[in-house]
């Protein structure tokens, strides 16, 4: 079933400004793993903003159903807790918010949403320990401020945690990888198969520059992504083609069919 | 030109009626006050020092000494305010006048004297006629050259050479309905000598739609190799005047912090001014204005770089909501003796209205040649990246906004030692954005609490 299907997505910076998505066709089905290439540039990250509902852009055409509903009818925080879940390539630093509180009102408010009774205190502690130790956090860390004074790898780090105590639907992960050096990549992509393989119905859409994550976090589908459109998809193999060939084939290929 | 004032004027009036104090040198005091706020008048927004601030309706309103309120009120007043047991010494003052039912000071360590002023001119005189009106500079400001002339009560404190106390001594000014347009001049004096450590904790609090003003000074003078951390907490009642200037004289190697919070006022002028007299001391400077409705909160401060090798760090923050101004006017002055001086001052602002205004201005004046200066001022909205990225977890955009402005303040607050301080601050920012209180992050060992 397809817990996620774009038709034809275009979008522009608001105000009529640079159009970056220019008809987008992607569908994933639930369980599923989708990995998005591309070069800078290509519309990656912005295809994940504009699929939480970043509103420096606008979108000018298509369509997004997510798990049956309208998405792009949904204000940022209801995708949220309608299970979309965007890890930054830039997580933001806020001086001042513990991550345990904010965490805390976050679920909550998912829960809320669901009509689900709020956690206590003792109860969210103990889940979030679980996922604590998934992913190696450091005992300190809930009581740190979000994102305050981490290195990129944290950072990281940080939103794949986030994920694992948000358990989102379809977790958009955006250059997860870059920043994260070997133990923490594997670390990471360990947690992110055992939130996939929590629940058959999870899915995960990739963002990625390297084949290298994709030897942790085995896709069933690749993408190609070149200004603004999705060009070309193919099984786990097109990542290693890519990785050796770069992607001016996938360019001469569009080119000739076009 | 400044106006001279007149001799119906009710400042002139009350102090002609004042009874003559025991102490002569302390009538001399109040007289040269009196003569000095004569020729200066009250400031103008002709003035440069004055320009962003119009006090003409405190100017222009009739005033009368407050007077002592005793009783049920009184109590619990200074009860919401009390530090209770987190305080090695509590000072009351109701209307500017020492209450002995409401303070406590029993629990203070050897060699340090919290105590009224009224009582210091007996027990203390000789310190006294040494320091107390030998700091503030009262020609370049009338308010504390009018709080001079009206020097009577407020609080002495002396910390002797090597002693110190861990809990801060807590003086609480409060302010209950008495007759209208009451006036009070509070006036603090701390003496830290040599090797010395202690904190002081100023609050200055009111009830809400009675009008009065609070005209307070400040001296704090400290040895060599002293340490002090000053906290201000002005959360006067929203139709109070608030004014007040703090001088603080630095020796050699000592080291003064000061966190000064306005909360409340319907209008605030606080000039604090640092004068660096010994190489090696060192200040910081931190304020945070929290201010919505029709609040004008105006902070003047003045490093007065004087000695070789002083380091200065100055941080204030406003956020000001509805049609509330802030002012914020940081003169860094680095005589030419005062090489090596390395000052860094720092001014954010966040505005969470259209109809809110801040102004911020750095001034320095340096004449040395082998120094470091810095200045930078930010004024702007809520950061819509980080409230994005909250409300991309599913908190509501109000939410992300309330809690953006919390941590904006946070960064002020945690850095405020005194724990019933922080927490004051923190209670009021979560009642006023209707956020939880286990949002602090204050401490580990309190976060556990909360969390668990």
């Amino acid at each position: 079933m397809a817990l996620l299907e774009i038709k034809n997505l275009h979008a522009e910076v608001a105000g009529g400004g640079r159009k970056i998505l220019k008809g987008v066709d992607l569908t994933i089905d639930t369980g599923e793993i989708h990995a998005i290439m591309g070069k800078n540039g290509s519309g990656k990250s912005t295809l994940c903003q504009v699929l939480a509902g970043r509103e420096v852009y606008e979108v000018t055409e298509g369509s997004v159903m997510f798990n049956g509903k309208d998405l792009l009818e949904l204000a940022p925080e209801e995708r949220a807790r309608e299970g979309m879940f965007l890890g930054f390539q830039y997580p933001v630093e806020i001086p001042g918010v513990s991550t345990s509180y904010f965490l805390r009102a976050a679920v909550n408010e998912v829960r809320k949403h669901h009509g689900q009774p709020e956690l206590s205190g003792v109860d969210f502690y103990k889940m979030v320990q679980e996922k604590m130790d998934l992913l190696e956090m450091e005992k300190s860390f809930m009581n740190r401020a979000i994102n305050e004074g981490f290195s990129g790898g944290e950072k990281k780090r940080n939103e794949v945690f986030q994920m694992a105590v948000m358990n989102p639907l379809l977790g958009l992960l955006d250059e997860t990888d870059s920043g994260l050096d070997i133990d923490a990549l594997r670390t990471v992509s360990n947690g992110v198969n055992k939130i996939h393989q929590s629940d058959k119905n999870k899915a995960i859409l990739l963002v990625t520059h390297y084949q290298r994550l994709l030897n942790y976090i085995v896709p069933d589908r690749v993408h190609v992504m070149i200004e603004g459109r999705i060009v070309k998809s193919g099984g786990k193999e097109l990542a290693i083609q890519l990785e050796e060939k770069g992607y001016d084939w996938v360019e001469e290929e569009v080119a000739a069919k076009a | 030109m400044t106006a001279v004032l007149e001799p119906t004027n009710s400042f002139v009036k009350s102090f002609e009626k004042t009874p003559g104090h025991a102490r002569p040198w302390v009538n001399d005091l109040r007289g040269r006050g009196m003569d000095v706020f004569k020729q200066l008048g009250f400031p103008t927004t002709k003035q440069e020092e004055w320009r962003d601030t119009n006090i003409s309706a405190i100017a222009n309103a009739t005033w009368s000494p407050a007077k002592l309120v005793t009783g049920q009120a009184a109590f619990d007043l200074s009860q919401k305010y009390s530090f209770g047991k987190a305080a090695a010494a509590e000072l009351v003052f109701i209307n500017g006048h020492f209450d002995p039912h409401l303070s406590a000071v029993s629990n203070l360590p050897k060699g340090i004297k919290a105590l009224s002023l009224e009582k210091a001119f007996e027990s203390d005189a000789a310190l006294l006629e040494t320091h107390l009106g030998k700091y503030a500079k009262i020609e370049q400001h009338p308010f504390a050259a009018l709080n001079t002339s009206f020097v009577r009560e407020g609080a002495f404190v002396h910390v002797a050479k090597g002693a110190t106390c861990e809990k801060p001594i807590h003086l609480l000014f409060l302010t209950l309905p008495g007759a209208e347009t009451a006036v009070s001049h509070p006036r603090v004096l701390v003496v830290a000598e040599e090797n010395s450590e202690c904190s002081v904790v100023e609050t200055y609090a009111g009830s809400d739609s009675s009008v009065y003003l609070t005209n307070a000074v400040t001296e704090i003078v400290q040895g060599k190799n002293s340490r002090i951390d000053h906290n201000k907490l002005q959360q006067e009642g929203n139709a109070g005047y608030h004014t007040a200037l703090m001088q603080v004289v630095l020796e050699g190697r000592s080291l003064f912090v000061s966190h000064s919070t306005s909360i409340g006022s319907k209008l605030t002028r606080n000039d604090l001014h640092v004068f660096f007299g010994g190489e090696n001391a060192e200040a910081t400077l931190n304020g945070l204005v929290l201010a919505n409705g029709e609040q004008h909160i105006d902070n003047h401060t003045l490093l007065q770089h004087e000695k070789a090798h002083c380091p200065s760090h100055e941080l204030y923050k406003h956020v000001l909501d509805g049609k509330a101004t802030g002012v914020f006017k940081g003169k860094i002055f680095v005589q030419k003796d005062a090489q090596k001086t390395d000052s860094k001052q720092t001014s954010k602002s966040l505005l969470l209205s259209d109809t809110a205004f801040m102004n911020s201005q750095p001034a320095l004046e340096i004449y040395a040649d082998d120094v470091k200066c810095t200045h930078g001022s930010t004024i702007g909205p809520v950061d819509e990246n980080a409230v994005f990225y909250l409300i991309s977890r599913g908190l509501s955009l109000a939410q992300a906004r309330h809690l953006m402005t919390y941590a904006f303040a946070a960064d002020i607050t945690r850095r405020i030692k005194i724990a019933p301080v922080r927490a004051r601050i923190e209670d009021f920012m979560t009642a006023l954005h209707g956020l939880p209180q286990d949002l602090r992050i204050a401490d580990e060992a309190r976060h556990d609490v909360a969390l668990l």
